[in-house]
């Protein structure tokens, strides 16, 4: 139960019931839709980007716990932030998910972020968790297909 | 002792012990995972396999190595004689009328392609149309939707109703002369729906279309008799009936068979050659190019003959009772929706849950050691017909047992805990 437990943990539980941002964003100047063709979890990403800033972000879709939380987490990490801090916090959560299950986690970084260390212990659903971060990357890249996890 | 006259032997299904004793049969239930003890219940994605099988596999290749239909020495000989054993022996365990009709391909998948490839493309042009029914695997689509792309023909879609079963008014109504060929599952993957496959190929052949069915779910599960359901070409896997992966088998009616051009190119499959003009084998020969899976069919034989020690009527019987066991314990669980309840059905059960997405609940489950399967089972199709993105999927053999199915709804009730 322990790295099951450390998956699925509170904050993740409360981000899934609840999640934060969610819904469509009427005044988004970037959209981007992003799909698991694996297990069928889809999401669509709104922002709000004035020059360097993301003013607002929001998403919807249906997925899984992990996808729908990390999405959560995600929107509320990088609300009123710059483009330049969403770059570096993709660059953190990627470099956390595609580690080794043992490796340390910079929490000081990541913040709430961090509690998604646990899916490196289930490789099936490492994708769950980083698919809105590839959403993201897409829409600030201004890509117009949908991007997927394959 | 002789029988006593006038009455028919009664069929009963199989007793614990004789699970046990099955259970025994398969090195792969003693594993323990993520330290508890396997609960394997993934089996429409692939069946374990019994000690015959694997040693079928090991006997082949540590005494009888040798390939088939070419050397004269010995070994090659005894290989050839193997596999065209194992050929005449699954023309008997789905009765097709000749040995010649049972061509090896690497699974249904490849079956199906031939088909599509083969027959398709010399039979089937532009404006004609190919009914499939909602309920397919993709691989039972896109080999048709690529051949379309080639020649233009368009596909139909039968629909399923609520329960996910098969409406024969609605198909009977997409049935014309442009109909050439009608391709459904015996049994669905993603619901466990068995269609009315003989009833179907009737109304298909009253307007000269052909008839595929997909056995992939069916063929280890429930007795399967090709002339009897008169279907044109009907495809299976090994490794979905206790056999290997990478062999699997079409029937084709040798009329058919005979008057299709091959689907590959190369050696096993000609006759004569030159760089003019080659001549062709005959069926089955003409459709198996290159060294087949020789190990493989050694190893399907096995399968089957371990299937029929057992009886695939009380087998059926077994694993009916074990579904309507399954089901009644699922229903019993809070929010939890089964998608797909028309009968009859193979051991297959979709669900949904309340509490959580079913990717959610196959980590849980996979925690406590059981193996379920969860997505849209390569038939997004059925998903969306019951509007869900992905369920999660129960799947039988004949050895699992209640007390797995116990176990299961444990699980489920974890899943609940976990998630409220």
């Amino acid at each position: 139960m322990t790295e099951l437990r450390k998956l699925y943990q509170q904050i993740m539980l409360d981000h899934n019931k609840q999640p934060r941002n969610y819904g469509r964003l009427e005044n988004a100047n970037r959209d981007q839709e992003g799909h698991n063709p694996l297990c069928g979890d889809r999401l669509h990403l709104y922002l709000h980007v004035d020059g360097e800033r993301i003013l607002d972000i929001r998403f919807e879709g249906s997925g899984c716990a992990i996808s729908r939380a990390s999405a959560s987490l995600m929107t509320a990490a990088l609300k009123g932030g710059t483009i330049a801090d969403a770059e570096a916090y993709f660059a953190d959560f990627h470099a956390m998910t595609t580690s080794s299950p043992d490796a340390p986690v910079d929490t000081d970084r990541l913040g709430k972020l961090a509690i998604f260390a646990g899916v490196r212990e289930f490789p099936m659903r490492i994708k769950c968790a980083t698919l809105p971060w590839h959403t993201l990357r897409a829409a600030l890249k201004g890509t117009d297909t949908t991007v997927t996890t394959e | 002792m002789s029988e006593p006259t006038g009455s028919l032997p009664v069929l009963t299904s199989l007793d614990p012990c004789e699970v046990e004793r099955i259970r025994r049969d398969f090195p792969m239930l003693r594993e323990r995972i993520r330290d508890k003890p396997l609960v394997y219940l993934d089996n429409a994605a692939t069946t374990q396999k019994p000690l015959t099988v694997i040693y079928a596999l090991q006997r082949y290749y540590t005494g009888e190595n040798a390939s088939v239909h070419r050397g004269v020495h010995f070994l090659s000989q005894q290989a050839t004689v193997a596999f065209e054993r194992s050929r005449a022996r699954l023309c008997r365990f789905i009765n097709a009328a000749d040995p010649a009709e049972i061509v090896f391909v690497r699974g249904t998948t490849e079956a199906i392609n031939l088909v599509a490839q083969s027959y398709g493309r010399a039979h089937i042009g532009s404006g004609d149309e190919i009914i499939l029914s909602h309920l397919e695997h993709h691989a039972n689509i896109v080999p048709w939707q690529m051949l379309c792309e080639q020649t233009g023909a368009r596909i139909r879609v039968a629909p399923v109703d609520d329960q996910g079963m098969f409406i024969m008014k609605a198909y009977e109504r997409l049935l014309n002369e442009r109909t050439r060929l009608v391709a459904v599952s015996h049994a669905s993957n993603a619901l466990g729906t068995v269609l009315p496959v003989k009833q179907i190929a009737v109304r298909a052949h009253r307007w000269g279309a052909r008839v595929l069915v997909d056995g992939a779910q069916a063929v280890s599960h429930i007795p399967v008799d090709v002339q009897d359901m008169d279907c044109d070409f009907y495809a299976f896997s090994g490794h979905k009936m206790f056999g290997p992966t990478g062999i699997g088998v079409l029937y084709g009616r040798r009329l058919l068979l005979e008057t299709m051009p091959p689907y590959q190119g190369g050696g096993e499959m000609i006759r004569s050659v030159t760089f003019e003009r080659t001549t062709y084998a005959e069926p089955p020969h003409k459709f198996e190019a290159g060294t087949p899976n020789i190990a493989g069919a050694m190893a399907m034989e096995a399968a089957v003959d371990y299937i029929d020690a057992i009886g695939r009527s009380r087998l059926a019987m077994y694993e009916n009772q074990l579904l309507v066991y399954a089901t009644q314990t699922l229903e019993r669980i809070d929010g939890v929706r089964l998608i797909g309840t028309g009968t009859p059905k193979v051991g297959v059960i979709s669900f949904v849950m309340d509490a959580a997405h079913p990717h959610d609940i196959g980590t849980i489950l996979d925690s406590e050691g059981i193996a379920i399967r969860t997505g849209h089972h390569c038939a997004q199709p059925v998903m969306q017909r019951f509007g869900v993105p992905a369920t999660a999927r129960v799947s039988l053999a004949v050895y699992n047992t209640r007390e797995e199915i116990d176990t299961l709804a444990t699980g489920l009730r974890k899943v609940i805990e976990v998630f409220t």
